[in-house]
């Protein structure tokens, strides 16, 4: 992608130059709908509020009887092994752009979880768990009184 | 060989545009070649079932979903990294492929679109009549 600087006159035109590096930098990138770095796997999302969180991630093809989910204190981990197509004999490969084997992953949360209630589910390859807080460290609204 | 020409960029404009809701997500392929078919493997979690949409036209397959949101009531995103959209991805495929029983299947966000190809035909022979 690098190359030493040559002055203008002698390459031409500058702006023929300008595309030039426009149209290099566009093949290098180009075709990368997401960003550039490859996210762990599996990618999440993580909502919350006063009573706990709730985590969806995309785990496609996964049986969810081989999912592995474990709460400890506020770190939530999940494991699990995403298998390959099983090949024949004579079988051509020609893309082979999914991800395959174990994989794990943990998630920490700004409180404390309770393991005892956590709620997992999984629909068309996503997983939602349901992390409530213990109720004991919820918040507490605290009354003001005017003295 | 087959050749299996990606033609997802191109999804970018067009009159679908109109019809999308979210982003457009380019779901990662797999493609293997089977002695009678091929078979074109998919990750669309979260893709509704309803919304699925594959066709094959002048030797273009056409894939499109659309991902339900997982967005729970009552809480407040604090950490992102996908969203929810459309996924959409075409193929040009140039190895003749019997049409009429392309199959797609779609198990816990997993499509599988079978393409079965065609058998060729004998090759015709012409006699030649002579005058």
């Amino acid at each position: 992608m690098l190359s030493p600087y040559q002055a203008p006159t002698r390459r031409g035109n500058p702006f023929a130059q300008m595309r030039q590096v426009q149209s290099d930098l566009s093949r290098a990138i180009g075709g990368l709908r997401f960003a550039p770095a490859i996210p762990e796997y599996p990618v999440m999302n993580v909502w919350a509020n006063a009573e706990g969180a709730v985590l969806t991630a995309e785990v496609p093809g996964v049986e969810p009887d081989a999912l592995d989910i474990a709460v400890h204190q506020d770190t939530v981990t999940l494991r699990g092994t995403r298998e390959p197509e099983p090949l024949a004999e004579g079988d051509v490969v020609h893309r082979a752009e999914r991800t395959t084997g174990a994989f794990a992953r943990s998630f920490t949360l700004p409180f404390r979880l309770d393991p005892e209630s956590v709620k997992a589910s999984f629909r068309q390859g996503v997983l939602t768990l349901e992390l409530p807080r213990p109720e004991a460290e919820r918040p507490r609204r605290i009354k003001v009184q005017r003295a | 060989m087959a050749e299996f020409t990606d033609n997802g960029q191109d999804t970018m404009s067009g009159d679908a545009e109109s019809m999308r809701t979210g982003p457009s997500l380019l779901p990662p392929t797999d493609i293997i070649e089977r002695q009678d078919a091929f078979l074109m493997v998919l990750d669309v979690p979260g893709a509704d079932p309803d919304t699925l949409d594959v066709s094959f036209d002048q030797g273009i397959l056409s894939i499109s979903a659309q991902s339900v949101s997982t967005a729970p009531e009552g809480y407040a995103p604090i950490y992102a990294e996908y969203r929810d959209g459309t996924f959409e991805r075409k193929f040009i495929v140039s190895d003749r492929i019997d049409g009429n029983n392309i199959d797609a299947v779609l198990r816990d966000g997993v499509l599988r679109v079978t393409l079965p190809k065609q058998v060729p035909s004998p090759a015709k022979k012409i006699s030649v009549k002579l005058n």
